[in-house]
């Protein structure tokens, strides 16, 4: 089975660490080594019980404030799946590092305190999840031991938790009431909570589906890189590189490419592990093409009757990250989607979303850092794209400071409104 | 096709096509250390049928392991790409930095200034480094696509964010990359590359018979960089190394293990991790790759 990508989203009050901590303990996957580490750490500190969150917080700065800044991916498995866990900081002020870690993950994992239910943080990161498109939430209602593992109290949050999360589009949420600190449901099941008849949380990282999260319909193949060998045993060679972005290619199929709209057959594909006969959704392929057209880094491949939209004029919602500037109606950026780099000028802010309310504020004079808002914007040259719920690679882009050459902003494209 | 391995390389090979495409100056740093070679095997197949269009380096401290040259100098022939060497040892002599001295001397912090000054002579915009994240903890904190100012720094404080495929190689002259295809690998994915795909790797990665002596509760190999102390003496084990880097600070480990198969089954029980089994240059202090880093390290 593939790799799952998932990140752990909250903050050390919430029990992350320990979590992450009781994860890579009970699977075995903390070294001695390391273990043995921040034991010495925690005890030359003072600390009553080893703190698990050293094992995640790699940076000077971090051990020294002890909290989580920048996101730390950590890797363990089991027998029956390996993970790739995306460690993300909960503070409203590291939402620019929560989303780093949040895009490209499969699952996100949001902590709900038992004691205090559904907070603005919860529904701050679970709005973030349901706009980044992650395929599958789970909320764990940590913290059940102090509790006195109630089931009135865990269902009372769930509800709660249900009527916020009606107004966002989450396709997949899972509940699960734990205790990290005491191992309840987290890779065992718990004795202290018989009434609950779901899974336990590594029961379900390791069977969630992630097969069909991948659009398989639209055909997308961003040219990444054209390979054309400059030796005479492969003179007439010319591949055109990429990743596949979305549905599946296969040899014969006819497609098209644009910007120029020429079509032409697949007669080739040549993989990392050699030739083959079709590429699915995240492969790095090369494709043969029968017809020697112009194609270059940027153009896009699809089917003839199945093509992006193609427009300089976009709508998306932007998150800004950078902390040296806010975003400037009127400015121009660098703008990167697919492998296609344009400039871009932001031309209206409709407005500023209030990230834990979900309430539209007006934004006329543009978005600081780590606001979230809907804005439109013009490209300097036509961009073939999907809405970002449709395709999350041909729905995606990111602006870049020209000045700077900070990340300035993460974009995700809409639907124009009508 | 071993479990999980498709997307990793699936990954890394895209990661290496986009700084083809987006750079001017890439290179490839190439020890003969298996990561390095495991991610050269990738470039291979990331430009396949053309050859990968840069060079390979290796930062050359002068105090290696005779069979890793020689392993690194058939490797490049045999993959057909062009091999710089920059070695500390020509640092050395232009005055650039001084040899270190001392029973305990080792060149592996000097292999920074060499490392900044071939990137600076070559004008390198990208050096790709075979880095995984489940390495070392200030390692698990940085970004693919690594940006370093013009005194080759890394700012951990300031990294740009990094949102889904879609990297920004936005820089000024003088100022680089370091890009890191590997970051999501683990040394067991490694290793499972490595038998999938029957990549050769230098002899010492196998047990063999060497002889060692004791320090800081690990195996080092006698060489002629690095003899033995006072109350150090040197017996014959069979060891083998579990990473390779300068002979002065890697150590081997005690193992019987002589065939893929069994090296894999070692790593998946391994109860240390590989630098902190092996590795006298991490233990400087509880920062030190970090600090290291800062100033310009791999």
């Amino acid at each position: 089975m593939e790799k799952l990508r998932f990140a752990t989203v909250g903050s050390v009050d919430d029990g992350k660490s320990t979590l992450i901590g009781r994860l890579l303990y009970d699977s075995k996957s903390i070294f001695e080594d390391q273990l043995e580490h921040i034991e010495s750490v925690s005890k030359r500190r003072g600390d009553d019980y080893v703190d698990l969150s050293l094992l995640t917080d790699g940076l000077r700065a971090e051990r020294e404030q002890g909290i989580t800044i920048d996101v730390a991916w950590r890797y363990f498995a089991t027998p029956r799946r390996s993970f790739i866990i995306a460690d993300c900081p909960g503070h409203i002020q590291y939402t620019r590092n929560m989303i780093t870690g949040a895009s490209n993950v499969d699952l996100a994992i949001v902590l709900v305190d038992a004691r205090t239910g559904v907070v603005e943080q919860t529904r701050r990161h679970s709005l973030l999840v349901s706009l980044l498109g992650v395929p599958h939430l789970v909320i764990c209602v940590n913290k059940m031991d102090l509790v006195g593992y109630s089931q009135e109290v865990f269902e009372c949050i769930r509800d709660e938790f249900g009527a916020f999360a009606a107004r966002l589009s989450l396709r997949d949420v899972t509940f699960l009431p734990i205790s990290a600190l005491a191992g309840d449901n987290v890779v065992t099941r718990s004795a202290n909570m018989s009434w609950f008849e779901g899974s336990t949380l590594l029961h379900h990282l390791e069977n969630v589906y992630t097969g069909s999260d991948n659009n398989r319909i639209d055909a997308r193949f961003p040219v990444q890189y054209v390979i054309r060998p400059q030796r005479t045993d492969t003179h007439d060679y010319r591949g055109y590189a990429g990743r596949v972005a979305g549905g599946v290619f296969r040899v014969g199929d006819d497609v098209m490419v644009l910007p120029s709209g020429l079509t032409t057959r697949i007669v080739g594909i040549d993989t990392p592990d050699g030739p083959a006969t079709e590429a699915e959704p995240g492969r790095a392929v090369t494709l043969l093409l029968a017809d020697d057209l112009s194609i270059t880094r940027g153009d896009m491949i699809c089917r003839p009757n199945n093509r992006p939209r193609q427009s300089q004029e976009l709508e998306a919602m932007l998150c800004w990250m950078d902390d040296a500037a806010p975003l400037t109606v009127g400015k121009i950026y660098s703008i990167k989607h697919t492998t296609k780099v344009a400039r871009v000028r932001i031309n209206e802010v409709l407005y500023r979303l209030d990230i834990s309310t979900l309430h539209r504020e007006p934004a006329t004079s543009g978005l600081n850092f780590n606001e979230i808002g809907r804005a439109t914007l013009h490209t300097t040259t036509p961009l073939f794209f999907d809405d970002y719920h449709r395709n999350r690679s041909t729905g995606s882009f990111i602006l870049v400071d020209e000045s700077s050459g900070q990340t300035c902003a993460a974009g995700m494209l809409l639907s124009p409104r009508t | 096709m071993q479990s999980g391995l498709r997307g990793l390389i699936d990954e890394s090979v895209t990661i290496i096509r986009e700084v083809a495409a987006e750079f001017e100056r890439p290179v490839m740093l190439f020890s003969g250390g298996k990561d390095s070679v495991v991610m050269l095997h990738l470039a291979v197949r990331a430009f396949s049928p053309a050859r990968v269009p840069f060079p390979v380096m290796h930062v050359d401290t002068g105090h290696n392991f005779p069979e890793v040259i020689e392993f690194r100098d058939r490797a490049v022939t045999e993959l057909g790409v062009q091999l710089i060497v920059a070695s500390v040892q020509a640092s050395i002599d232009a005055g650039r930095v001084q040899d270190a001295v001392g029973p305990r001397a080792s060149r592996n912090p000097l292999q920074t200034v060499t490392l900044l000054d071939a990137i600076a002579e070559h004008r390198f915009d990208a050096v790709f480094g075979g880095a995984r994240r489940d390495e070392e903890r200030a390692r698990a904190k940085e970004r693919v696509y690594s940006f370093r100012d013009s005194f080759g720094q890394w700012d951990p404080k300031t990294q740009r964010p990094e949102l889904w495929g879609l990297y920004n190689g936005r820089h000024r002259s003088g100022e680089h990359f370091r890009v890191f295809p590997l970051s999501n690998w683990t040394e067991l994915d490694i290793w499972r590359f490595v038998q999938q795909d029957d990549v050769a790797l230098p002899s010492i990665y196998f047990a063999h018979e060497r002889r060692v002596f004791r320090r800081d509760g690990m195996w080092m190999a006698e060489s002629p960089f690095l003899a033995p102390e006072v109350g150090e003496s040197v017996t014959t084990q069979t060891v083998r190394f579990r990473t390779v880097g300068d002979a002065t600070c890697t150590a081997a480990i005690e193992s019987s293990a002589t065939s893929l198969e069994q090296i894999i089954a070692e790593t998946a029980a391994a109860r240390v991790t590989e630098r902190g089994a092996t590795r006298a240059d991490d233990r400087i202090s509880e920062a030190g790759m970090e600090d290291r880093k800062k100033q310009g390290y791999f």
